[in-house]
């Protein structure tokens, strides 16, 4: 440890004798409350009741930038107060990026520790994609900032004359912040359910490591991108019959984007291919089969300062029959073929863009369910902002991706002070 | 000698006589959008509404011209602190029919969004300047006609070939003869009222560019103004086309930052 320190601290001296650091420390208070609409008999009323501090601080110099940004967090609808898990920002630290960037020669750059990663075209729908998300932040009414939940990775870009090459290389697996019980509940197999989901998450380092890969282009004005991924699905769709619990089997994806402007607004289109590497038969009832998965989508000014897009998503299950004459649950229950889903996204700034007034909604006409997204939210000053989101589900039945959310439906009022 | 001169002033009058409103336009567009081969400048706008309250926005703005009239914008936020990092980047097109690209970059989600075309005359950041101000508006979108001149002023009438497309019926342009500076843009509405007046406040002759420094716009339907300064202003940088790219929106340079 003291080994450590010393190395850190002659690292840091010397950048500050090859150049005058540039430094800075940013954040917000961000307090925030958030309640059902309805009651759910296996969950509380309260959704969110916290309150929030963000620090962010970077140090520039000629060598590298250096980044921490973390959360500090009090939530009383939390289980559990007293310990920090950095893996799945449960407690009172969230850590959110400590990362160095440097570039070791012209055409590379390297960035390593804890950061957020994004790629892909998807407007909150994801094929390719395969980062963390957190998905008990987006649907209780965080800022969409927390969709995304950190990895701790090793993330190299390349940038060769005929493409841009990116590398990401994450030792240890990096589950979703899934939906688990602690806050929502959720269709357990037979009935909703609001007991913890027990699972068994891969987490041996180098072993269940996860490597993505994306090789994009820009081909006049259209950028075109191929991906690559190697790891486990990010949720636990898998279940081991003889403990009883969830499990992250085995996935690759391989898939294509294309995004380009088009009659005035912006057009994509992403493929991919999920390769379920330990139910390639489709017979294991326990591990989801293999898909295709389709996205299209398009934005467009309608009026001025009002934009809409509009996105058609299409998950494919390979091999149904065998999954369906597998299918261990109650009959009925199981999924379709296909899995159809729109969404419809509007975004309204008003008041010299202090106002800003937003709809995102999804709706499956396969599964019959849907989820309303509305926000609100006002600039007071360049400090102080308001802000009021919704997170609205439905659908006719239980076992369906946005109907089993319907009793999590809620609504939450923030305030944030940002300096 | 003393013919020589003579003939030499009178062919420079003539010159200047000679000039059409379209040529006085496109000198002035050079003059005050296109100076050097590339340029960096520190914006400060204080934006001020109707009961006196402001609001600050604070960046940094690299130019880079990328011929035939194109040019690339990369705009580093500084301030306020909920758009800190945030970097906004336009490859500016002029030809017919073409719209500009324009990408977002959101440091918190590591996200680079492209944004679809939208009205050019709606607010910049929230002040009182729209888009247009900013990036520039196409020479061929309005018709410019030559209606007063003095000792020391061109005073142009620009109307647009689409009204419908914008939210002024026409404006009128004073331009500085001597350095082709437009000083002050006055639009007018669609029944002919004076709407929103821009005013250049400080001019500066930097590396042998004469620079707007200062600049106020007033939208005086609504009682709000706008004041922008810019600082640490530099031509001919050297920038790098490569940094207006999706690389260096993720990971800003340091002309950026510094």
């Amino acid at each position: 440890m003291r080994k450590l320190i010393l190395t850190a601290v002659l690292v840091s001296s010397f950048g500050l004798s090859i150049s005058s650091p540039a430094q800075e420390l940013h954040g917000f208070v961000d307090a925030r409350y958030g309640l059902r609409t309805q009651n759910d008999p296996n969950s509380d009323q309260e959704m969110l009741s916290e309150l929030r501090a963000q620090l962010k601080g970077t140090w520039s110099h000629n060598l590298f930038t250096a980044t921490v940004r973390s959360d500090f967090l009090y939530d009383s609808v939390a289980d559990r107060h007293d310990r920090i898990d950095l893996e799945t920002g449960k407690g009172p630290v969230d850590l959110r990026e400590l990362n160095v960037l440097f570039t070791p020669i012209d055409s590379m750059d390297v960035k390593v520790g804890r950061q957020i990663l994004t790629w892909g075209t998807g407007d909150l729908l994801f094929v390719n994609d395969l980062f963390p998300k957190d998905w008990q932040s987006f649907l209780s009414g965080r800022d969409p900032e927390y969709i995304k939940a950190p990895s701790d990775a090793l993330f190299i870009s390349l940038f060769p004359s005929f493409a841009n090459i990116d590398i990401a290389y994450t030792p240890r697996f990096d589950a979703d912040r899934f939906i688990n019980g602690e806050r929502f509940s959720y269709w357990g197999g037979t009935d909703l359910s609001g007991a913890d989901l027990q699972t068994d998450k891969p987490d041996e380092w180098l072993e269940d490591d996860e490597i993505a890969l994306r090789v994009s282009r820009n081909f006049q004005g259209w950028e075109s991108a191929l991906y690559g991924y190697h790891g486990s699905w990010k949720t636990p769709r898998g279940l081991d019959p003889v403990s009883g619990r969830n499990t992250f089997p085995k996935l690759s994806v391989y898939g294509a984007s294309l995004r380009g402007a088009l009659a005035g607004g912006i057009a994509n289109l992403e493929l991919g291919y999920y390769d379920s590497r330990e139910d390639r038969s489709g017979t294991d009832p326990f591990i989801p089969n293999s898909q295709v998965r389709l996205l299209a989508g398009y934005e467009h000014e309608i009026i001025t300062n009002l934009t809409g897009s509009v996105q058609y998503y299409l998950e494919h299950r390979l091999d149904h029959d065998k999954y369906r004459a597998a299918f261990p649950g109650a009959p009925g229950t199981e999924a379709d073929e296909n899995r159809h889903v729109l969404t419809l996204r509007l975004t309204q700034m008003l008041m010299n863009q202090n106002l800003t007034l937003g709809l995102f909604a999804y709706w499956s006409p396969s599964d019959h369910d849907g989820y309303l997204r509305p926000s609100a939210a006002y600039k007071l000053s360049d400090n102080w902002l308001l802000e009021a989101r919704g997170n609205l589900f439905f659908g006719s039945d239980n076992h369906t991706f946005f109907g089993q959310l319907e009793d999590n439906s809620n609504l939450a009022l923030a305030v944030r002070y940002s300096f | 000698m003393k013919m020589l001169i003579t003939t030499a002033l009178l062919l420079a009058s003539m010159n200047t006589f000679a000039l059409t409103a379209d040529e006085i336009v496109a000198k002035s567009n050079q003059a005050v959008r296109y100076a050097g081969t590339d340029g960096k400048s520190d914006v400060n706008m204080v934006i001020t509404d109707a009961k006196g309250g402001q609001r600050i926005r604070k960046f940094r703005i690299l130019r880079l011209n990328t011929g035939g009239g194109t040019q690339k914008f990369y705009v580093y936020f500084k301030a306020p602190a909920d758009v800190r990092r945030q970097v906004f980047m336009v490859w500016k097109k002029v030809k017919r029919g073409q719209h500009d690209n324009r990408w977002l970059f959101l440091p918190a989600l590591n996200l680079v969004k492209p944004i679809a075309p939208g009205d050019k005359r709606t607010s910049f950041v929230g002040s009182d300047f729209v888009y247009e101000d900013i990036s520039g508006r196409a020479l061929w979108e309005d018709k410019h006609e030559l209606v007063k001149e003095t000792g020391r002023h061109y005073l142009i009438k620009n109307t647009p070939h689409n009204p419908r497309a914008v939210d002024f019926r026409a404006y009128t342009v004073t331009i500085d003869k001597k350095t082709f500076l437009p000083i002050k843009a006055e639009y007018t509405d669609k029944n002919g009222k004076l709407f929103r007046r821009i005013k250049v406040v400080k001019v500066k002759t930097i590396q042998g560019y004469p620079t707007v420094v200062k600049s106020r716009v007033d939208d005086l339907a609504r009682g709000t103004h706008t004041i922008s300064t810019c600082s640490n202003v530099e031509y001919n940088t050297g920038l790098k086309e490569k940094i207006f790219t999706e690389r260096f929106l993720r990971r800003p340079p340091r002309e950026a930052t510094r």
